[in-house]
């Protein structure tokens, strides 16, 4: 489970998230909210890509502060632009990069590297130029990249945002397929709607956390 | 752009990159010391025969190395007139080896293992407290960004273009470093996110328990 207690984060002057609390028990999260409503500040204490300024976050009784590492092996992450989280210029060194990191042994890799590819259907695309890829192909590599380390916890921010309607059918349809509990930030009310619990931001504060149905209208009350 | 690795089969691909960068660094520095015309055409030949076994592509490489063949002419001529023909010939050969050579190696290789090479290579700079793993990040960051950032500027020409902008160097650079640096904030923190841990090094003289 993931609990987040307490937690405010400002940047410099401006106060970006105010005592948040939330406990992170059902297996499909959404996140929504405004442009600049703290999302992705959120998102990114899930895996201690940040530590709150106060309060705390822990993934399976791990604190952020007490082992970042740790933490980091159980939530993996996916961003929303592919092209500034593929690390290699070749699709299956990329793959491997993760794999490599958590000291898996050398004979492994390319094991793993093969059955993730093949189940992603990019194995056509092994030994092409990362950057030659698609947007939608780029994307699922890095969701690839993220899966193959079988985290515990898989936190997602705004991962189709910048792909076509048919990659983002496509990714949507890998994210659907997550055996982890995913949170998933997202602006597109019918990725929520499928989901069991949407939390809404607004200027740092959590105004509702609720069913989607429930969420989003609050959501909508409160833009307009 | 033709990108950097070639992926293949061949023997040449398959020959450690170890191997590979000792010899591109032994060759090189052999070509320097051992004269002759006729030696260094039979190295030419050899290194084009490997270029075949490796299954590159000739006229995409060639078209990438035209600046570079178009500068021997006149390196050539300059010998031509100043030294004598002989010695034109023999400095253009010693290039064209070297060229080749670098290029075989590059096409061949993959840089995630090249970098590995590296790395193990810079293990004795660890006493000087210089880490290895993170001098061969930052290359292959370097190598993966080139391209991102080709593409970066093509962008950034067409929109001020688009909005009547002459050339400007500096409209065009400010955005491209913005661009730059954000995008390597966005990638570093992607690496956190999976698992990227270069390690902790210190210099003999700080020894040991001193961060
Ligand atoms: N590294 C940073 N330094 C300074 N300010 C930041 C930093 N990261 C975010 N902010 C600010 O914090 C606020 C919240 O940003 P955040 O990225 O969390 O919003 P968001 O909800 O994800 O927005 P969006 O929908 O645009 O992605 C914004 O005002 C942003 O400018
Ligand atoms: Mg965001």
């Amino acid at each position: 489970m993931i609990e987040v207690c307490g937690v405010s984060h400002r940047f410099g002057e401006r106060q970006v998230l105010k005592d948040v609390n939330l406990a992170l028990t059902e297996r499909r999260i959404g996140v929504v909210g405004a442009n600049g409503s703290g999302k992705s500040t959120f998102a990114r204490l899930l895996n201690g890509l940040l530590i709150p300024d106060e309060g705390r976050v822990r993934v399976d009784g791990i604190d952020s502060r007490d082992d970042v590492k740790a933490l980091r092996r159980r939530v993996g992450f996916v961003f929303q632009n592919p092209d500034n989280q593929i690390v290699f210029p070749v699709v299956e060194e990329d793959i491997a990069f993760g794999l490599k990191n958590a000291k898996f042994p050398r004979e492994e890799i390319p094991r793993r590297v093969d059955a993730v590819l093949e189940r992603y259907r990019l194995g056509h695309l092994r030994e092409q130029a990362t950057h030659l890829l698609s947007g939608g192909e780029k994307q699922m590599l890095a969701l690839a990249a993220v899966l193959v380390m079988e985290p515990r916890y898989v936190v997602l921010d705004e991962p189709m945002t910048l792909l076509d309607l048919r990659n983002r059918r496509l990714v949507q349809e890998v994210i659907r397929g997550i055996e982890q509990p995913i949170v998933l930030v997202t602006h597109e009310f019918d990725h929520l709607e499928e989901l069991d619990r949407v939390i809404v931001f607004d200027e740092g504060r959590v105004i509702a956390d609720d069913t989607p149905g429930a969420a989003i209208r609050r959501y909508v009350e409160a833009m307009a | 752009m033709l990108s950097l690795y070639v992926p293949g089969h061949s023997p040449v691909h398959r020959l450690p990159a170890g191997v590979k960068l000792l010899v591109l660094a032994a060759g090189s520095a052999a070509l320097f010391v051992v004269p002759g015309v006729a030696v260094h055409a039979g190295e030419l030949l050899a290194i084009l025969v490997l270029f075949h076994v490796a299954g590159l592509p000739w006229r995409e490489v060639l078209d990438q190395l035209r600046p570079a063949l178009i500068l021997l002419v006149p390196i050539f001529l300059f010998h031509v007139f100043a030294t004598d023909w002989v010695l034109g010939l023999e400095t253009v050969l010693r290039i064209l080896v070297l060229l080749f050579l670098a290029v075989i190696v590059t096409l061949t290789t993959r840089l995630s293992d090249m970098i590995e090479v590296l790395e193990k290579a810079m293990r004795p700079l660890r006493l000087a407290g210089i880490n290895p793993s993170k001098v061969g990040m930052m290359l292959s960051m370097v190598i993966r960004l080139i391209p991102l950032m080709m593409r970066e500027a093509g962008e950034i020409l067409e929109a001020q273009r688009a909005r009547g902008l002459d050339r400007n160097a500096i409209a065009l650079l400010v955005p491209l470093l913005i661009k730059a640096l954000k995008m390597a904030d966005d990638l570093s923190d992607a690496m956190d996110a999976r698992g990227y841990d270069p390690g902790a090094v210190t210099p003999f003289w700080r020894g040991k328990g001193t961060p």
